[in-house]
């Protein structure tokens, strides 16, 4: 079983979502979707600035095996980008919820956040699936 | 879902925590970890595949070789004389198209050894059969053999280490010949780029020579690593780079077609000799990505002034740290071209396959 953390809230299309003491929220890909993938050889991110709609594909992470893509967990505007991925994206599979984060946005209505699945969710997701 | 064929090795992928998946009907490993660590550990120094899903098939029989001088676009008459000797070619249809690409083994006057695709195992097993019976040759498909591929510059040493008074034999082959030592069938072989083994042994004996083999410093290596590594060689898959639509000509496997003696009349001599005379309009190419991104089968290919083709296998190169692919492109001269990436073209340089031999990049 991977590593779900408790504190952490998540989307069904395994982005991991984390409150920041700023408002602003930042995003990453679970430890069990990079497992899914493999090793990360690229990374593309949103430019700082774009609004983004909730569930709108963002950016894209490329392991050897095949390009995935990323969703915005909710409606916002990115506010930066985890730029360290394009030189060593495979952070990405060493520290999935830390270094390996991929951008931040300042959601439109924090509100919306509630609505994300919890830990407990998650891994209802991800037995389902498997 | 249905269970798919498993080799004698499955178990020992499981307890060696592969990650399975189906390849052709076969639950193979796909990596163990780490697909680039294990591309690496074949590039630097020796890794293992478990290739036994390839389908081994003898031939025997007085007219053996006039069967595959007839059945073959490459000729088999080039390894008369050289026991043992491989020899790389397509099997072809009457339009040209490619049905397979095997390599036989040239293994004495009445018997070669025949490793074609476990994709295509059906329908090569019916075409040989299909063709057999006039020259009265007996195609023995040998399910009883498992296979282990040995590749990287120390593989060679490893394996002798295994072998022990078995290896006497293996260790004067030349590259691309193969011998038998004992229950082994041990052949200078492989689909890496890197020097190495093709081992052919009974199944029930596989699984103590892959523990073995681990035992000596040799890494298990997953399916993944042999794309990667078959990639960066230069090396086409079938299915992919080429099919039954596409014939050597534009599959970059002009090489491999015996165009002398004029009078062998092969299955698809004369279709190829139409595409010959008229030129053929497309040809496979090695494209290096030189923007950031990852090139992957079935992009969109853009060369100014000739036209448009695609990409037929594409990857990240471990060994080069860069995106490569190979490309069915309009004929004529041409350095660079664009690909389509999810609506952004990207520049690639194009050149001429391999991009890595013996651990080393080629393309510069």
């Amino acid at each position: 079983m991977s590593n779900v953390p408790d504190e952490l809230k998540y989307t069904r299309s395994h982005e991991w979502v984390r409150r920041e003491a700023d408002g602003t929220i930042t995003v990453g890909i679970t430890e069990h979707a990079q497992e899914l993938l493999g090793d990360m050889v690229f990374v593309e991110l949103p430019e700082g600035g774009r609004a983004l709609t909730a569930e709108e594909d963002c950016a894209v992470v490329e392991s050897v095996k095949a390009a995935s893509d990323i969703y915005a967990p909710v409606d916002g505007e990115v506010t930066e980008v985890n730029s360290a991925l394009e030189e060593s994206p495979e952070i990405v599979n060493q520290d999935p919820y830390g270094d390996g984060w991929l951008f931040r946005m300042r959601p439109a209505d924090e509100a919306e956040l509630d609505g994300l699945l919890d830990a407990a969710g998650y891994n209802a997701v991800v037995a389902e699936e498997a | 879902m249905d269970v798919g064929n498993r080799t004698p090795l499955y178990e020992a992928h499981l307890a060696q925590g592969a990650k399975m998946a189906d390849f052709s009907g076969w639950e193979m490993p796909i990596h163990y970890g780490s697909q680039i660590e294990e591309h690496h550990q074949v590039r630097r120094d020796a890794g293992m595949f478990d290739v036994s899903h390839m389908c081994v098939v003898d031939l025997l029989g007085a007219k053996s070789r006039d069967f595959l001088r007839y059945l073959l676009a490459n000729d088999v008459a080039k390894i008369d004389d050289q026991p043992g000797k491989a020899l790389y070619s397509c099997m072809l249809n009457k339009r040209g198209g490619v049905i397979d690409d095997l390599i036989i083994y040239h293994m004495s006057s009445v018997w070669y050894r025949l490793v074609v695709n476990a994709g295509t195992r059906e329908k090569d097993i019916a075409w040989l059969a299909r063709h057999a019976a006039s020259f009265g040759i007996e195609v023995e498909v040998r399910t009883d053999l498992a296979m282990i591929a040995v590749q990287g510059p120390s593989a060679r040493d490893k394996v002798h280490r295994v072998l022990g008074a078995r290896a006497d034999a293996a260790a004067v082959l030349e590259r691309f010949y193969a011998t038998e030592s004992g229950p082994l069938f041990i052949a200078r072989t492989g689909y890496t780029g890197e020097d190495g083994y093709e081992i052919m042994l009974p199944e029930d004996e596989a699984e103590d020579y892959w523990y073995a083999l681990r035992e000596a410093g040799v890494s298990p290596c997953g399916l993944g690593a042999r794309d990667t590594l078959r990639l960066e060689a230069g090396m086409n898959l079938y299915g992919q780079d080429m099919s039954e639509e596409t014939s050597p000509l534009t599959s970059g496997l002009g090489w491999t077609i015996a165009w002398q003696p004029e009078d062998r009349r092969f299955v698809g001599r004369e279709a190829l000799e139409a595409e010959r005379e008229a030129g053929p309009l497309q040809h496979l190419v090695g494209l290096v990505l030189e923007d950031k991104g990852v090139l992957r089968a079935h992009q969109k290919v853009i060369v100014d002034g000739l036209g448009e083709g695609e990409t037929t296998s594409g990857s990240f190169a471990p060994t080069l740290g860069k995106a490569i692919a190979l490309a069915r492109i309009p004929v004529g001269e041409a350095t660079h071209c664009s690909v389509e990436i999810r609506n952004k073209r990207l520049r690639a340089r194009i050149v001429k396959p391999p991009f890595v031999r013996n651990g080393k990049s080629v393309i510069d």
